[in-house]
């Protein structure tokens, strides 16, 4: 969903020229309902104008005392009042009002796609392109640009409340604006974050021990134990087993059981590790060969 | 046009700001006389790479409220939209609803009784 450009579903309160204001309480609770409902909302004051919207379907809310197609012509700045959809809720509920707006997305195929957004920002402030991210990330969320810039690019990838990658990066760059806590959720960073970083000395020792390798040391015991009788149910509960374990050992880390459940088989991971520290390797590569000759 | 200089984040999608502030806060703008944008939550659009988000961050003297400056400073840059160094970004996840108005709307604050302390940052702080 998030991959491609998208504008919002965009509401305009409007209570320009040719309408009456809203009353306070009633504008507030309509406000949080479109919100809540995931709209954008634009209110619009007698000195201004519905503004461009980038041409997608718009729907404008007012109390209008005009006509409505003499309103289109004369207060939107001379935009298709086909496009921008204006519905009176002159005696409209707030709930009412909604459901004229909903009428229109749902008509127009616009559906909200419910997704936690939980995704790792970067601080290019503090980021030194070191490629641990990329590295550490089973869930190809991170990538390289063509100029070699790690960036973010699968967004949805990402484990919902998992914020592993922040704490591998050596620059607390990695952000995590839902968080609950700094400097992962954007909050100062402190000289005492800054002491626990210059701390990581690598992911292994951060992890009190290497996850991978422990997976796949779990893995081969399991096979071993299982080899003349195994079925889908004993597997299934040694890895919840190994799950748990890992779960335990990493309470400080903050990553939800959720994230650990959905770890790939251990042939998976030490592919898509070697895969991502090719990519990174090539990328510093890359940076090293362009960057010009230090003096 | 007088564009919206004030952007408001509901942060619909997660519980990090307090319910009491998010709400305390819509209430000041809505009882305003002041044109403004609000969006459902700025990490979706963000994530969305929303095209809105290129319209707002080019407005001067834009006020944010929202969470953290550096969070919100770099949700814009991820969506390519990189903020005006004069954006001023209100913190709901720390402010109260009361000290978030003031620093949005000051005089016109509705609820406001006394100004605060708290100057609201900018990107060049």
């Amino acid at each position: 969903m998030p991959a491609a450009a998208k504008t919002a579903r965009r509401v305009v309160l409007y209570e320009g020229a040719g309408s009456q204001p809203l009353e306070a309480a009633q504008r507030r609770q309509l406000l949080a309902l479109l919100l809540d409902r995931g709209y954008t909302v634009s209110r619009v004051r007698p000195d201004g104008e519905v503004s461009e919207h980038g041409g997608d379907d718009l729907v404008v809310l007012g109390r209008f005392d005009t006509p409505v197609s003499e309103l289109a012509n004369s207060s939107f700045n001379g935009q298709d009042a086909g496009a921008l959809n204006l519905r009176d809720i002159s005696s409209a509920t707030p709930e009412e009002a909604v459901a004229m707006v909903e009428e229109v997305t749902q008509s127009s195929g616009e559906q909200p796609e419910y997704w936690k957004p939980w995704f790792p920002v970067i601080d290019y402030d503090r980021c030194t392109n070191c490629m641990q991210c990329l590295s550490f990330c089973l869930f190809d969320v991170y990538g390289v640009t063509q100029d070699g810039q790690i960036t973010v690019r699968n967004e949805t990838n990402c484990k919902t409340d998992c914020p592993a990658c922040s704490r591998v990066c050596p620059e607390v760059a990695i952000l995590f604006p839902k968080y609950k806590a700094g400097p992962i959720n954007g909050d100062e960073i402190s000289e005492d974050d800054l002491r626990r970083e210059a701390m990581k000395v690598d992911i292994s020792s951060l992890l009190g021990g290497d996850i991978y390798s422990m997976l796949r040391d779990r893995n081969a015991k399991a096979k071993s134990r299982f080899s003349k009788e195994r079925d889908d149910e004993r597997a299934l509960k040694e890895r919840q087993r190994c799950l748990k374990k890992l779960s335990q050992q990493m309470e400080g880390l903050d990553i939800p059981a959720e994230a650990l459940a959905n770890l790939p088989s251990a042939d998976e991971i030490q592919f898509k590790a070697a895969q991502a520290k090719k990519l990174a390797d090539s990328a510093l590569a890359k940076n090293r060969a362009d960057a010009p000759p230090s003096e | 046009m007088a564009s919206p200089r004030i952007l408001y984040c509901r942060c619909a999608y997660a519980k990090v700001v307090p319910q009491a502030v998010k709400d305390g806060v819509l209430e000041g703008l809505s009882e305003s006389e002041t044109a403004f944008d609000a969006v459902a939550d700025l990490c979706q659009m963000s994530a969305a790479k929303d095209p809105a988000l290129q319209r707002l961050s080019k407005q001067s003297g834009l006020k944010i409220a929202a969470c953290y400056p550096r969070a919100v400073k770099w949700l814009f840059a991820a969506a390519n939209a990189p903020l005006q160094d004069d954006t001023q970004i209100v913190n709901m996840r720390t402010l109260s609803a009361e000290q978030s108005c003031q620093q949005l709307l000051g005089g016109a604050c509705p609820s406001a009784e006394a100004p605060t302390d708290d100057a609201p940052q900018t990107l060049e702080d």
